[in-house]
């Protein structure tokens, strides 16, 4: 059964990531894995364009790109973990960043945009919570009418143009463009998620009930934990970065529209999956998901630096997902025998 | 009066969404000082009392729903333009980016006896059909932009130059650089949906009129049309090229994430040509603030024209500046480059993305 391996998994004081790696457990295995893909990825760029790829503005180029992504990476792996999906997040994203980019909200200032977008990405997230925690209605399904939804409520909202933000609103924008030590405002916001979201997951009893959740629902209504409320919670998180992952995706586009985010859900849950998330829950790491996500930026970038086509692009992407899951699922019997 | 009940109801399905009251308050994009929306303007009246009222026609109109500031001018510009005429009936369909409703959509219209039809369709292929079948059912039809294979399906069409895009843009680029002295010029392209044909049509004008000037185009990338894609890929780019001399983005609508990711960088070295026609392009050029130094059209106005000539075709009237008595069979528009110098002509004409 998986009660046991859910326990270890929680201990207050388990094992890190990178730890674990020294151990040679399933999440440090995938971990060094990813590592080696990302080295033999620089190694590639080095090789191939090495004027422009080893470059400092290059790598701050890298982390920008990841930033939007990442952040809602992080809400995903809460999701994922806890045992759940959240197809939505795509679609919040480009809600939050057109409700807080309306005429109306921008009359207000930088400071209620940027409100505005928490509240509408987090408020959306709780609904997905709602209805699959009370409502009893399967995240996949409860999370796919968020997307249609949301994005149709975007289109409406913005009458479908792209909505500019306005010159006295720039603050916004200049967490794009205002940069401290050489690198943009918006990379520290992404770094500032993913420890916090590090140090929530494996420091707090958020964390613990997360894996806990999702390793075995029952096991933890059992020891007392609040299974619906947490589960809730979890997509309210989510929706929360998705509000945040707004405000850098308005910051790096000077504008909210309701494409922005498009099929994001897919990237995320990949970068997730293939950072040795289990997507049946109770398992994984928030570095395993940011090493998976920088594996699929590296390739992008590295496609473009040598101009190569987008399409062959996606079958790599492909590629990976499936060599990930393939490798995952072998350490995995290993692992139980 | 729909338009009211519409925004009520978005406005309570907001609230629904939890996110209260202040975030709800937030949803109008009413302006709240002078409207920067201007509606398109009316091309200067026609000579020859074409405009003037005659027997009244009902114009069908069908369009796709794309998520894109372009489509969404193609549909106001042909209300804004029936409304012009008081002996038009203007009955235009839910738009569609379904082939099946589309179809459904023009069936019904050919049901009610419309006097023309307007249709742009989602893809002229597959819409060929249902325009053949108004034909034969005596409708005469406009075809917008995106062309029926079958001519016995539209009688007279009218839409953009891909390929005239493509050679201003590159003429503009080409002249300039060659003025310049430029020699092996880097020259970066920014494409919208690499598979579409309109795409490849667009990118091959581009390389034919470089070539008169003995230039090639040293990078091309696809950008899907969209903000973010934009700005993702001009990113990359201005990695990847340390040193650019000249760079043509097909579409204002992602040209605006394009722009975002050259201020981010702080490049200033390359100019830049946009395509399309957007008001926002439009208003950077004239500002001169920015890289964007031109931009080619492929003006949504092309709806405003559809409208005319349909009402001019049902009503048996040609165009009155031909000595024709019946409308062309065919109007290519021409795809016009837009500069500071006559930005101020253009503007009116723009449309927001």
């Amino acid at each position: 059964m998986s009660e046991p391996r859910t326990a270890n998994t929680a201990k207050p004081l388990g094992p890190t990531g990178w730890l674990r790696s020294a151990n040679g457990s399933l999440a440090g295995m995938q971990h060094l894995g990813l590592v080696a893909a990302l080295v033999l990825l620089c190694i590639v760029g080095l090789v191939t364009r090495p004027e422009n790829f080893a470059s400092y503005s290059n790598l701050v180029n890298i982390l920008a790109l990841a930033s939007t992504i990442g952040v809602i990476t992080v809400g995903m792996t809460f999701v994922i973990i806890g045992g759940g999906i959240d197809l939505s997040v795509g679609a919040i994203m480009a809600l939050a960043s057109v409700w807080a980019t309306t005429l109306a909200t921008q009359s207000y200032g930088p400071w209620v945009m940027a409100l505005c977008a928490l509240l509408v990405g987090t408020g959306a997230g709780l609904v997905n919570g709602l209805l699959i925690a009370y409502g009893r209605l399967v995240p996949f399904i409860a999370t796919l009418a968020m997307l249609v939804a949301a994005r149709g409520l975007a289109q409406r909202m913005s009458d479908r143009k792209t909505q500019l933000i306005r010159p006295e609103n720039s603050a916004i924008v200049e967490l794009s463009t205002t940069r401290v030590l050489g690198i943009p405002l918006l990379v520290y916001i992404f770094a500032a998620v993913v420890v916090i979201g590090w140090v929530v997951l494996n420091r707090t009893t958020f964390g613990r009930r997360t894996f806990a959740v999702g390793g075995n629902p029952e096991a933890a209504r059992l020891a007392g934990i609040d299974v619906r409320r947490h589960t809730m919670l979890l997509y309210a998180l989510s929706g929360l970065c998705c509000g945040i992952a707004a405000i850098i995706i308005m910051a790096r586009t000077t504008t909210g529209s309701s494409t922005h985010g498009d099929l994001y859900e897919l990237d995320a849950i990949a970068a997730v999956i293939i950072g040795g998330t289990l997507l049946s829950g109770g398992r994984g790491s928030i570095v395993g998901s940011i090493l998976g996500l920088f594996v699929f930026t590296l390739i992008t970038n590295l496609f473009i630096l040598n101009g190569l086509n987008t399409s062959d692009q996606l079958v790599a992407k492909g590629l990976i997902i499936v060599v990930a899951v393939l490798l995952q699922r072998r350490n995995l019997k290993e692992r139980s025998l | 009066m729909t338009q009211n009940v519409a925004r009520r109801g978005f406005l309570v399905g907001g609230v629904a969404l939890g996110a209260g009251a202040l975030v709800s308050a937030c949803t109008s994009n009413e302006p709240q000082q002078q409207p920067a929306a201007q509606s398109p303007a009316p091309a200067p009246a026609a000579t020859g009392g074409n405009d003037a009222p005659g027997q009244r026609v009902s114009i069908g109109f069908s369009a796709p729903a794309a998520d894109h500031g372009w489509i969404a001018a193609i549909a106001k510009n042909a209300e804004t333009t029936a409304k012009q005429y008081s002996d038009v009936d203007f009955k235009p369909v839910e738009p569609t980016n379904d082939i099946n409703q589309q179809i459904s959509a023009v069936d019904s219209l050919i049901q009610q006896k419309v006097n023309v039809l307007v249709l742009l369709p989602n893809d002229g292929e597959q819409l060929n059909q249902v325009a053949r079948r108004a034909m034969d059912a005596g409708i005469p039809v406009v075809n917008l932009d995106r062309i029926f294979p079958d001519k016995l399906s539209y009688r007279t069409w009218v839409g953009g130059d891909n390929y005239g895009m493509g050679v201003a843009a590159g003429h503009y680029i080409g002249k300039k650089l060659k003025d310049k002295g430029v020699t092996n010029p880097v020259i970066v392209e920014i494409q919208g949906i690499a598979t579409l044909p309109l795409t490849q049509e667009r990118s091959k004008g581009f390389e034919d009129a470089l070539k008169t000037y003995g230039f090639s185009v040293t990078a091309k990338q696809d950008a899907k049309f969209t903000v973010e894609t934009g700005n993702q890929v001009a990113t990359n780019l201005l990695q990847a090229h340390k040193k650019i001399d000249a760079l043509w983005n097909h579409d204002d609508d992602q040209g605006v994430g394009v722009l975002a990711a050259i201020k981010e960088s702080g490049r200033n070295e390359f100019f830049m040509v946009g395509g399309a026609g957007s008001a926002n392009a439009m208003r950077e050029i004239q500002s001169g603030s920015s890289v964007l130094e031109a931009t080619v059209t492929y003006s949504p106005t092309m709806a405003s024209s559809a409208i005319k000539l349909a009402r001019l075709i049902a009503q048996g009237k040609g165009m009155s500046d031909l000595v024709e008595n019946q409308v062309p069979q065919s109007i290519t528009l021409a795809s016009e480059t837009i500069t500071k110098d006559n930005v101020a002509e253009y503007l009116p004409l723009g449309f927001e993305s």
